[in-house]
């Protein structure tokens, strides 16, 4: 990428560089040489943003090699660094996001399916708007307090995959709830003219054509949050996911812990070979993220292809 | 009654039942609303039977899980406000940098490379940071500063820096790319250089967007939770030595909640009222942020 490529597309004023204008006065040549500084500037400081990701992945990538193997992948944790495993947080991720989806998909796209094709314009619905923006605000944590007093003590679930399940679908509901309007709006209303023309009702037309059109749209917001959930630590803290955990969980009552809550775990412990195990967490962490959202962004580019 | 009427009554019924039933699961987010306001100010209103408001907020001493007890909630505070400041210190120059860039110099080419780099690095869980800040950002700084603990204030600003500036970038680059392209075109008829135009004509026509991303950005510092826990300490601490070890609102709560303390005990409380003060505060930064947004759509739209 050389400067003059990225000049031709802008506008051509700011053409500062090879040329030298021996025309212009001191002062003009003092802003041309500010301006390109300051160009120089900004994209040094968006560069410096994504060699900080390289180096973020390079440290983890170098710190986890040797470490992740078969092994790693299939033993519970251990206090002997070299025989621990992420076999329970692996499956409890997997039963946790599980469940999450099983809650938060319906509710979700069931809302958004009611804010976009059924509510009429009105105090409450403009309430419950504000309402979805201000909670998507809410700090993890906080859903981890609720779930805490809610799910964990008041309905008395205790610190079981369900309590947790329950918790992050209220934190990621906000995220369905917005991705999923917008896929609903982008649908044509000539679709849903044709259907009432046609005779259907209101449900006929949302199941039959509203929900199959916005569905790629859908899943790639789902996709996304449900990938913001896989990561998040806190909500599961505090409703009580364990760093100990030698057993894969058989129901949704039973004790469990996360991929995150194994980092963090081992990366609280000041023993080197511990941050080597977690940064093998990571880097398997990374790439189930990584899967997930390239599978988002290949369902979005198809989605927006047709 | 005919079979067709019928059928029409039922579809009636069933049509209205699953208007209901959406509407019910759209009042689900309320209800989440009204569950934490409602958790937080029980559990708080029993915190503050215990202990008055003015020596929560006004005392110097968090000392709640071993005696002598002492409830004073400013140590906590000024950990999260370090993490604030050091935080924006990173991440609004480069955000800021980084959206002018994006929407004022890059091609349509770069650009389709930069913001998904960036959504990625939004994407990064927090508990990575942490490790990151741990392993790789603390050795560095006790390299250039050896007084700096292996718990500081410092690198836990720098990772929650990295990790706000996606959203600073991204939504000043809406925020820019909104301004009218005839205001740009205006400033270069005049002579202006694209520096020039950028900072004197384009940031100043979006600047309550930009302002509005900055105080999104300070809310989800404030609320952020993993990487400070790892990498800021354990040490509540009034202090504004970036080198010392602190403890955020945060990380007190993540404290406790591992500690296991029993319902009904004070150390339990504890975390609701502390819970409640964060939620306060990211609270009404997003409704000033939301706002400030709202009189930028209004200028343009």
């Amino acid at each position: 990428m050389s400067a003059s490529k990225i000049d031709l597309s802008g506008s051509n004023i700011d053409q500062s560089g090879s040329k030298v204008d021996l025309r212009a006065t001191p002062q003009l040549r003092a802003r041309r040489t500010r301006a390109s500084v300051f160009r120089w500037l900004c994209q040094a400081m968006t560069l410096s943003a994504v060699a900080f990701l390289g180096l973020l992945l390079f440290q983890v990538v170098r710190d986890a090699w040797g470490w992740l193997d078969w092994n790693f992948l299939s033993s519970f944790p251990s206090r002997r660094p070299e025989n621990a495993g992420i076999k329970g947080a692996l499956f409890g991720t997997l039963w946790m996001i599980s469940f999450t989806a099983l809650i938060s998909v319906p509710v979700g796209v069931a809302a958004a399916l009611y804010l976009e094709e059924y509510a009429r314009p009105g105090r409450l619905n403009t309430l419950i708007q504000i309402n979805i923006a201000n909670l998507a605000g809410v700090p993890s944590i906080v859903y981890g307090i609720l779930g805490l007093a809610l799910f964990v003590r008041g309905v008395g679930l205790g610190k079981s995959v369900l309590a947790a399940s329950l918790t992050m679908s209220l934190l990621i509901l906000p995220v369905i709830i917005i991705a999923a309007r917008e896929a609903i709006r982008a649908v044509p209303s000539s679709l849903r003219q044709a259907a009432y023309a046609l005779g259907a009702t209101r449900w006929q037309t949302v199941r039959h054509h509203v929900l199959p059109s916005a569905l790629p749209g859908i899943l790639t917001g789902v996709i996304l949050a449900l990938s913001r959930a896989i990561g998040e630590a806190a909500p599961l803290i505090m409703t009580g996911a364990l760093a100990f955990v030698a057993f894969v969980p058989r129901s949704p009552m039973d004790d469990f812990t996360a991929l995150p809550i194994q980092i963090y775990n081992w990366a609280s412990r000041p023993q080197a070979e511990f941050h080597h195990l977690a940064a093998a967490a990571i880097v398997v962490l990374l790439v189930v993220l990584f899967a997930m959202n390239s599978l988002a962004i290949v369902l979005r580019q198809r989605a927006s292809g047709r | 009654m005919s079979l067709a009427r019928r059928r029409t009554l039922r579809r009636d019924g069933v049509e209205e039942g699953i208007r209901a039933g959406l509407f019910l699961c759209a009042l689900v987010s309320v209800a989440t609303t009204a569950g934490i306001i409602g958790v937080l100010a029980f559990e708080a209103f029993e915190f503050f039977r215990e202990v008055p408001l003015t020596e929560f907020l006004l005392g110097t001493r968090w000392t709640p899980l071993f005696e002598p007890r002492s409830f004073g909630v400013l140590p906590l505070v000024g950990g999260t406000f370090m993490i604030v400041i050091g935080s924006s210190v990173v991440a609004v120059p480069l955000g800021l940098a980084s959206a002018i860039f994006l929407s004022e110099y890059a091609g349509a080419r770069l650009r389709g490379v930069l913001k998904p780099v960036l959504e990625i690095l939004a994407g990064v869980p927090t508990v990575v940071y942490g490790y990151f800040a741990l392993t790789f950002v603390t050795p560095i700084l006790q390299r250039f500063f050896p007084e700096t603990r292996v718990f500081n204030a410092a690198s836990a600003s720098i990772v929650v820096g990295i990790m706000i500036l996606p959203l600073i970038a991204s939504l000043c680059d809406d925020a820019l790319r909104a301004v009218p392209e005839e205001l740009r075109q205006g400033a270069f008829a005049l002579g202006a250089t694209r520096m020039e135009v950028s900072l004197r004509v384009v940031v100043p026509a979006a600047l309550s967007g930009v302002l509005a991303s900055f105080v999104l950005a300070v809310s989800r510092a404030i609320g952020e939770t993993m990487a400070v826990t790892l990498a800021a300490g354990q040490t509540p601490n009034l202090t504004f030595d970036f080198r010392e070890s602190i403890q955020t609102m945060t990380a007190y709560i993540v404290q406790v909640s591992l500690g296991d303390a029993p319902a009904g005990t004070v150390a339990y409380k504890t975390l609701f009222a502390v819970a409640a003060l964060l939620f306060v505060i990211t609270l009404s930064m997003n409704l000033i942020a939301h706002r400030v947004l709202g009189r930028f759509r209004e200028v343009y739209e």
